[in-house]
């Protein structure tokens, strides 16, 4: 299963018969793990990775720091929930360390994440600081890079 | 001024046949090698980098002639824990330039003037030249197709002399693919113990690349007759760093290690330390590049074979070997036919030795858009 899981990882797209081959089963067995993956929510979704910088679309995104005072009984998770259901906010994790919550978000420019952050994320009420930081570059995401070098070694016919 | 005489021992050595092919391929545009025998990876970059750290603290200076005594210690664990071999790091190891230093020196401390060495063929191209060089006489042993290319006791027994010293055993094989299960070395290994006095160099640079069967060393029937020749070209991804081994016999080893220091003096030192890394962390790269060749393997023969090709089943290397002979053409007219009508580029399976006549040597260490993009324009070259 980890197997198959770590193919779609790097291959959402991977047609079912190359992980049939790959995994030597037959296509229709693994046409059903993967929708047994899928039913029982082992596979969340499917994502495209882009280069948003290829396009014309100018966004900007941000690595945010938050600070947390958490509440009783509900501990981080339900300032967490207020905050990924901004659509903005493209991850949020609980972070051990000197601030709790961590906040990627993107906005088409840095007065939207600004006010974002001012607005929405400061005003809430556990919400005790945070400290914004801009992404300058990207070089990897999701096990992608971003970063085009010039080609590798090539190879040459010997003997 | 004519150019001074030369040694007509190495004049003897024909160069490789396939030149012309390599030139014709050289102006094509678009072409797809499956010629080429190396891996299409990376060297993994904890690797690299290992190295790059060495070099910026400067260790850039000869190592001791065997090799830096970390290295030999991650050898003899590595053979140890992947092949079930006991070697002593201190006597018993030597780390070369490639496995093809190796195979020279192991070839030259070996042999006498007029010594046969026994060569079984198809195999890689190397064994009769460096045993012409070395001043032996290579006897042939042409490996059949329904044998599954694998040498049998029989073959071996008819082509013993009393001149015999040497016997290499290039299996898991290029070009063929073949490999010898524990059953068929225990065969060999029986008609060996008849004829005490020859040694046998394994060639086991493939070792790492079987699919479904684990390689079995003959150093581990007749450790003291045997150089266990080795390296991390193929299993690493790391050709261009030139680091192989030979382990055997102290007795051995050190008259090998004579030639090795002053014919080399020592193999590149940031090569070792790369080494180091790749032989002690490196192991869940080997598995990971394994699988992956074992998938292009699978789709590759299946593949072939649906386009009406009689391909052998390859259970190690990373190459395909298919009979070509039902075209009506020979290796070589085959392989340039369809070089010049389709593009794609294989290997003349006679390269490999007379017996690889009818068949062309294919590397699927190619990815697998380009494998797939050369079997389509293969069928159109046979099925037009």
């Amino acid at each position: 299963m980890i197997k198959l899981l770590k193919l779609l990882e790097n291959n959402a797209r991977m047609p079912y018969s190359e992980i049939a081959a790959r995994l030597n089963i037959s296509e229709a067995e693994a046409e059903a793990r993967v929708k047994e993956l899928e039913e029982n929510g082992t596979i969340v979704g499917y994502h495209t990775a882009i280069d948003w910088d290829k396009t014309d679309s100018e966004t900007v995104t941000a690595l945010i720091d938050v600070k947390v005072t958490p509440q009783r009984e509900m501990g981080f998770d339900r300032v967490a929930r207020r905050i990924y259901r901004f659509e903005e906010v493209e991850s949020l994790y609980l972070m051990s360390g000197a601030y709790d919550l961590s906040v990627l978000i993107t906005g088409r420019t840095m007065k939207e994440v600004a006010l974002f952050v001012s607005q929405k994320l400061s005003t809430m009420e556990s919400v005790a600081g945070t400290a914004t930081h801009f992404l300058l570059k990207k070089y990897k995401e999701g096990g992608m890079v971003y970063d085009h070098e010039e080609n590798e070694g090539e190879r040459i016919q010997l003997v | 001024m004519s150019a001074p005489r030369v040694s007509s021992r190495v004049l003897q050595v024909k160069p490789s046949g396939i030149r012309r092919f390599f030139d014709l391929m050289e102006n094509m545009k678009d072409c797809i090698s499956l010629g080429i025998g190396e891996p299409d990876f990376q060297t993994p970059w904890h690797i690299r980098d290992a190295a790059i750290y060495t070099l910026e603290k400067g260790l850039t200076k000869y190592t001791p002639n065997a090799g830096y005594k970390a290295l030999r210690q991650a050898i003899s664990r590595y053979a140890e824990r992947s092949f079930g071999l006991s070697y002593n790091y201190d006597n018993e190891i030597l780390v070369t330039v490639g496995g093809s230093e190796a195979i020279d020196i192991a070839m030259r401390a070996l042999t006498n003037p007029g010594d046969e060495v026994i060569i079984p063929e198809p195999s890689f191209v190397c064994y009769v030249p460096i045993t012409i060089m070395a001043g032996a006489a290579p006897v042939i042993i042409e490996t059949k197709e329904e044998n599954r290319f694998r040498l049998t006791a029989a073959e071996l027994r008819a082509a013993i002399t009393p001149k015999t010293r040497v016997l290499i055993l290039p299996y898991p094989c290029n070009p063929t693919g073949g490999i010898m299960e524990a059953e068929d070395i225990e065969a060999i290994t029986a008609v060996l113990r008849e004829h005490p006095d020859i040694a046998v160099i394994s060639d086991e640079i493939y070792a790492e690349l079987t699919y479904g069967l684990k390689h079995t060393s003959i150093a581990s029937y007749l450790r003291d007759r045997t150089v266990f020749i080795g390296g991390l070209s193929k299993s690493h991804a790391m050709t261009g760093w030139r680091m192989g081994y030979a382990c055997g016999h102290s007795d051995v080893i050190s008259q090998m290690m004579k030639i090795h220091q002053f014919a080399i003096m020592c193999a590149p030192t940031t090569s070792q330390y790369a080494a180091i890394e790749a032989l002690d962390k490196g192991d869940g790269d080997v598995e990971r590049m394994r699988d992956d060749y074992d998938y292009r393997r699978r789709f590759f023969v299946e593949s072939l074979r649906s386009l009406g090709l009689t391909c052998f089943e390859p259970q190690g290397a990373f190459y395909a070997f298919p009979n070509v002979a039902a075209s009506g053409l020979s290796s070589g007219d085959f392989c340039e036919k369809l070089l010049v009508e389709q593009k794609v580029a294989m290997i003349p399976g006679n390269a490999f030795g007379e017996s690889g006549e009818g068949f062309a040597r294919c590397c699927y260490a190619t990815s697998a858009a380009e494998l797939k993009t050369a079997l389509e324009r293969i069928d159109k070259f046979l099925n037009k």
